[in-house]
């Protein structure tokens, strides 16, 4: 079985290899290559699954050691995988989803010339998401973790003809970077305080640690939930992840909601044993995921573009997960549930905006949709069973993980409990606006896109699919897409609907996954029956805030003014103006000078020794002017001095 | 007495330099092939030695003693260590691929001159068999001064190769390239001999100090560490600090060390890209070596004195080069700029005193050899396609030409140091080795990283990207020498990049030896892990 | 006869020789004048050998003749060229050995 693990991250990884050095030869079948071997993934890990199930709950974690990758000294990297149950959930909704959004992606990039790469580059991401999973340590969760930042840049910026794509997958992959000095200072003081990083050998010693280790390990953790930020695009490295939508939409499902962007939780819940014994760092960690959780929200309420709507609420659905992991072990399992829940519906989401976008000319500002429920039924329905699940809809997925970290955030105890609870709950009202919103703009409402002028995308909005183009002329004729696209949906609409209600039978996501980040009640203040009414009345309040905004009245084509909030929110909170001020032009009136200064001053000091002595020799050759004569009298001269000095000295 | 292989594989580059030199002038191509044949023999060498290097063995193997001037203690000794030996296949490995590249680079434009004797393509690979040759001897020399003969030979087919066979793509024209190629070729001799002649000075002041305690002065690194570790020969603090910085200097020049490096732009800039290569990956390699290996084990005390300062400066290099590079709008000056950047890597890791920093700059000196030569080489082959080196004058050339693309991003990948690519391996190591003994100087140089990866991926962006730019629709694709040149590189960086194990095997008892010369071993971690 | 006066003489001589070379013109002149500076120095060296009772001042006076014609070889033809080219014999004329 142990064998198996490797050939889990093997399979995508030589698909990739092939895919991305194949050439023109492979173009032909190298999608239906990529698809298998995805799959080829997901049945491994659905034989791993079987087998894990089969063992007992304390002797379920397999490992395997394949080479050492960097021994020097002290410094041994092993190259080794750790599959317990943590992982074994990971990788079930990575392959699972990955599976999926391949077979989507065969009907979604038929027309593009560069499917092949596209594929490749999925089992890229594969290959590398997996790798972050399985590692046994955290120098090869590194590999993975940078692994799947490059995935993310090069499918940011697959279409990388268009400059705002380009752009976009540079902004990410450098935000990311920030959050990468997290992990490896992460790991340096792991290595310098531990003697190793690999999980098995620095766990059952965070226990010993003295006061003033105390304070490093206090560190690490932030350390480590600088990366998080970094991955999972949270405050204050949030930025990159509503430009990352400019990447294909597959892309978007997978890699932006489902699977790439709850690494930092991953990360998180893996390093439970360091954050239970810095509770500063916890408390970091909890603030982050409730302001994330507020600010995505508020974005997704303002955005017109479907999917940077979507990529708000995905900041904010994993604000919940960091916030649930910050609260210890009372939230672990559930920002795991979460994440899983979270990764079906909000992946059936984006394909179902990508399914409309299919149908609609890549059109993606959602002033121009209205009333498609009836041209494109499946993806209403697949998309109407995701939206209720992430507003928490009784007995839907989103119903159980959500209110589960709701209760977990009020269980925290003390004042600190009810200012997250109340966070969370404020969070899933504004939740309910903003999906609402999505779903009426989109599927409800007049026909906007019939009259004539609506194909061309508006200029300060550019569409993220460059189809949109060339395709400008003439009304868009929306229609349903083909099946290769609605199978994946409707496999994901059934996990949006089950998932959850499968998990809490009986507890059973809990203690799957107990032995693994253990578990504790905690005391709520208020009854679990109480937070679910509570959650059940936010919910209703906001559908019903939505439905007077947007459902009884037409929306404008044109977006209005709009409020200072809003305004603010549209340009995503005005994070960007700030980076954009004081990063770009203060970095680059940094280099300027510096560029400026190198030339002139440190180059200078040495130009300008140079031109002194040249000008000294310049000075000096004037003496050599060519008559014999004065030569000789030099010669004479110089005799006579010598002489002279030789007496002198004899003398004295 | 058993093969001298050091002195062969030194003498083939050597020999073949000359052979070279004597084709007629019309057979451009056997003399092209002649030299290319010369520098796979000489790799075949360095790898024989390097397989037949006993990583149990004595510090110093294949060494070869001969006198050579007995009266000034002069000997012709040479030997390699672990950090040698690898350095030796490096060059080794890296000449052939310069010569791919340069393939057609020194031929003349049309064949007018009258002249039988101009010869242009002939010298152009004689320089580079030249250099290799030196380079090689000093790897190997264990004699101070037979050390500095070839430190400051290598100068001279170096200044020729510069100015003259320099970039045809220059932005101002004909004549303004040949004067900037000038300029640069007389900047870069200057530099380095006025590092070069300091460093006499000090190898002077050297045999004086032996000559002075043991009663004959010598030069032999093997008597002079011998006499030291017999209580013999003990250096005044304030002579070993002074010999030291000589020695220093002339190393810090040729790295090149912030604030020296203003050369290295110029050079780089206005030489063709695999003189470049040349420059960046193999002769400046010298420098970063030569510290690890005179100036660590000479001068262990004046090591550890000039330690802070030197810190300072390599974490200064690490951030001041890599914002000039971003700073940059010629694609070659940006890697050069890179290029310092990385040598405060390099520089950051030897003085941190760690085992881990210490390998890691030793397989950061490959690494970056390679991963340099990879993304270099790549530029040279889109520049003289377009025939402008500038970033402006590029874009959308994924479109065009997707395999040069993907190469360029690989290239451009290692250099930001990718897991997965073998500059990340020496990377880490290097900061891992500093953060251990100085967090502070540690965490700054981790800053490095995020500023890698802007300029990597701005220039990818500029050039690659976006709509197809006028003047860059007609680029071909790379064709099949090039990617004979270019896809090696990439496998390399990619194996060494997963399994550096074979390297780091040979490197890191040598490493050990030198931080036992300094008197130094690693922090011991607050909680020592059980194995 | 007391052997300082041909030391007297020998200095008169190479006096007279300096003088001639930096204040005469014609390169000929010059050239003669030089001539008689090493004839001053022959002078000197004999008289050396013959006051310290040995013969290596006049082994190197010897040296010096051969040195002197030889040199004379040399110069006479440069000037003869330089007269060729130049219609003149003045050291004044000619400043070719500036940089």
């Amino acid at each position: 079985m142990d064998t198996l693990i490797g050939l889990l991250v093997a399979a995508p990884l030589l698909g990739a290899g092939i895919l991305l050095t194949g050439g023109r030869r492979l173009d032909r079948a190298g999608h239906l290559l990529g698809t298998l071997l995805a799959l080829t993934s997901f049945v491994l890990a659905a034989v791993l699954f079987a087998d894990m199930l089969g063992k007992d709950t304390g002797r379920r974690t397999l490992t395997s050691h394949l080479f050492t990758w960097v021994p020097v000294d002290g410094f041994q990297a092993q190259v080794g995988f750790q599959l317990d149950q943590l992982s074994m959930t990971f990788v079930l909704l990575i392959t699972g989803v990955g599976t999926l959004i391949h077979i989507y992606s065969i009907g979604y990039m038929e027309h593009d010339e560069r499917r092949r790469r596209f594929f490749g580059y999925l089992n890229l991401f594969l290959a590398a998401m997996l790798l972050l999973v399985l590692a046994d340590n955290y120098f090869l969760l590194y590999a993975g973790w940078e692994g799947v930042g490059l995935a993310s840049y090069l499918l940011i910026g697959f279409w990388q003809h268009k400059p705002s794509a380009a752009t976009a997958a540079k902004k990410a992959f450098l935000v990311n970077r920030v959050g990468d000095i997290g992990l490896s200072v992460a790991i340096m003081l792991l290595f310098t305080t531990f003697g190793s990083f690999a999980f098995s050998d620095v766990f059952p010693k965070v226990g010993q640690a003295s006061a003033t280790q105390h304070a490093t390990v206090t560190g690490i953790g932030f350390m480590l939930l600088l990366a998080a930020c970094g991955k999972s695009a949270q405050v204050p490295l949030q930025s990159w992840l509503g430009d990352a939508m400019e990447g294909p939409t597959p892309v978007s499902a997978l890699i932006h909601a489902a699977t790439m962007v709850t690494a930092g939780v991953y990360l998180i819940t893996r390093s439970g044993a360091i954050f239970n014994a810095a509770p500063d760092a916890q408390t970091a960690v909890v603030t982050v995921g409730a302001v994330t959780l507020i600010f995505g929200a508020i974005v997704g309420c303002a955005k017109d573009d479907i999917k940077k709507a979507l990529a708000g609420s995905t900041m904010s659905q994993i604000g919940y997960m960091i916030m649930a992991a910050g609260l210890g072990p009372i939230g672990y399992v559930f920002a795991i549930m979460h994440l899983v829940t979270h990764g079906f519906f909000k992946a059936g989401l984006f394909l179902g905006a990508g399914s409309v976008m299919h149908g609609m000319n890549d059109e993606v500002d959602m002033r121009k949709f209205g009333g498609l429920r009836k041209y494109m039924p499946i993806t209403f329905v697949t998309f109407g069973l995701g939206y209720l699940a992430i507003i928490g809809f009784p007995g839907l997925s989103g119903f159980f993980s959500k209110d589960k970290i709701i209760e977990a955030a009020f269980a925290k105890g003390g004042t600190e409990g009810w200012i997250l609870g109340t966070c969370a709950l404020i969070g899933a009202a504004i939740t309910a606006f903003y999906m609402t919103r999505v779903m009426l703009m989109t599927f409800f409402g007049e026909e906007r896109w019939k009259d004539g002028r609506t194909a061309t995308a508006s200029p300060d909005e550019p569409s993220a699919e460059p189809a949109a183009a060339h395709s400008a002329h003439g009304a868009p004729h929306p229609h349903e897409s083909p099946s290769s696209m609605t199978i994946p949906m409707i496999i994901l609409a059934f996990g949006s609907v089950f998932a959850g209600g499968l998990f809490s039978i009986n507890s059973a996501f809990v203690k799957w996954l107990e032995p693994v980040t253990g578990h504790s009640e905690g005391d709520s203040p208020v009854s679990t029956g109480t937070v679910t009414a509570g959650t059940m009345v936010v919910l209703v309040l906001g559908v019903l805030v939505a439905w007077l905004m947007y459902g009884r009245r037409p929306v404008p084509a044109v977006a209005p003014k709009g409020s200072l909030l809003t305004r603010a929110a549209r340009r995503d909170l005005l994070q960007d103006d700030f980076n954009h001020v004081v990063l770009v032009r203060g970095g680059e009136h940094l280099t300027r000078s510096l560029v400026y200064l190198d030339h002139s001053l440190v180059d200078g000091v040495v130009n300008g020794t140079a031109a002194s002595v040249g000008g000294l020799s310049g000075r000096l050759r004037r003496l050599q002017n060519g008559y014999v004569r004065s030569y000789a009298v030099s010669m004479l001269g110089g005799t006579a001095v010598v002489v002279a000095a030789t007496l002198l000295m004899r003398a004295v | 007495m058993s093969f001298p292989i050091l002195t062969v594989t030194a003498a083939v580059p050597a020999v073949g330099a000359v052979v070279t030199a004597a084709v007629p002038a019309a057979r451009r191509s056997a003399a092209r092939l002649t030299a290319l044949a010369f520098s796979v023999a000489t790799l075949v060498l360095a790898l024989v030695t390097m397989a037949r290097f006993d990583t149990g063995g004595a510090r110093y193997q294949f060494t070869e003693t001969h006198t050579w001037v007995k009266n000034f203690g002069l000997h012709y000794d040479l030997g390699v260590d672990g950090i040698g030996v690898v350095m030796v296949a490096l060059t080794a490995l890296l000449i052939p691929f310069v010569m791919l590249a340069g393939w057609h680079d020194a031929d003349p434009l049309e064949d007018v001159n009258p002249n039988r004797r101009w010869r242009p393509t002939q010298g152009f690979f004689a320089l580079i068999l030249l250099v290799e040759a030196m380079v090689v001897l000093s790897f190997e020399a264990t004699d101070v001064f037979l050390f500095y003969i070839f430190f400051e030979a290598m100068l001279i087919p170096m200044y020729f190769l510069i100015g003259g066979f320099g970039d045809r793509a220059h932005p101002g024209g004909e004549e303004e390239a040949a004067r900037q190629r000038s300029y640069a070729a007389v900047k870069f001799l200057l530099y380095n001999l006025a590092g070069g002649l300091i460093m006499l000075a000090a190898v002077i002041a050297l045999y004086a100090a032996t000559a002075k305690q043991l009663g004959t002065g010598t030069f032999s690194l093997q008597e002079i560490l011998d006499a030291r570790a017999a209580g013999r020969l003990h250096l005044v603090t304030s002579t070993e600090r002074w010999i030291f910085l000589g020695f220093f200097f002339a190393f810090a020049v040729k790295a090149p060390l912030w604030p020296l490096h203003t050369w290295l732009p110029n050079a780089m800039g206005e030489s063709t890209a695999p003189v470049a290569v040349l420059i960046t990956a193999v002769v400046d390699k010298v420098g970063t070596f030569a510290m690890l290996r005179f100036c660590l084990q000479l001068f262990p005390e004046a090591s550890k004195w000039a330690t802070p300062v030197i810190l300072v400066l390599a974490v200064i290099s690490i951030i001041y080069g890599a914002l000039l590079a971003v700073g940059q709008r010629d694609i070659k000056r940006l890697i050069a700029y890179a290029s310092v950047s990385h040598f405060g890597f390099i520089i950051l890791g030897i003085f941190a005193m760690t085992s881990q920093g210490q390998s890691g700059a030793t397989l950061y000196m490959v690494n970056h050899g390679i991963s340099t030569a990879a993304l270099m080489l790549v530029a040279g082959f889109l520049i003289s396609r377009r025939g402008s080196r500038l970033i402006a004058d590029f874009g959308g050339v994924q479109k065009v030409a997707p395999v040069l693309a993907g190469t360029f991003l690989v290239g451009g990948l290692a250099t930001l140091s990718l897991p997965g690519l073998a500059p990340f391996v020496s990377e880490f190591l290097v900061l891992v080795g500093t953060f251990s003994r100085y967090p502070v100087l540690g965490i700054i140089a981790t800053l490095g990283i995020v500023l890698a990866a802007l300029y990597v991926l701005v220039l990818y962006q500029r050039t690659m990207t976006g709509p197809v730019k006028a003047g860059v629709e007609g680029l071909s694709d790379l064709k099949a020498r090039e990617l004979l040149v270019v896809a090696p590189l990439i496998a390399l960086l990619l194996f060494l990049g997963v399994y550096p194990k074979p390297v780091t095997d040979i490197v890191n008892p040598s490493v050990g030896h030198t931080l036992s010369d300094v008197h130094k071993t690693d922090p011991k971690p607050a909680l020592e892990a059980k194995k | 006869m007391n052997p300082a006066n041909y030391l007297y003489l020998a200095a008169l001589l190479f006096t007279i020789g300096a003088a001639g070379v930096l204040i005469r013109r014609n390169a000929i002149v010059v050239f003669m004048c030089v001539e008689l500076m090493l004839n001053a120095c022959n002078l000197a060296f004999v008289t050396f050998s013959r006051l310290h009772g040995n013969l290596d001042g006049q082994v190197i006076a010897f040296f010096t003749m051969v040195v002197a014609a030889a040199e004379v070889v040399v110069g006479l033809a440069i000037i003869v060229s330089i007269y060729r080219s130049r219609h003149s014999a003045s050291v004044d004329d000619a400043n070719l050995m500036k940089l």
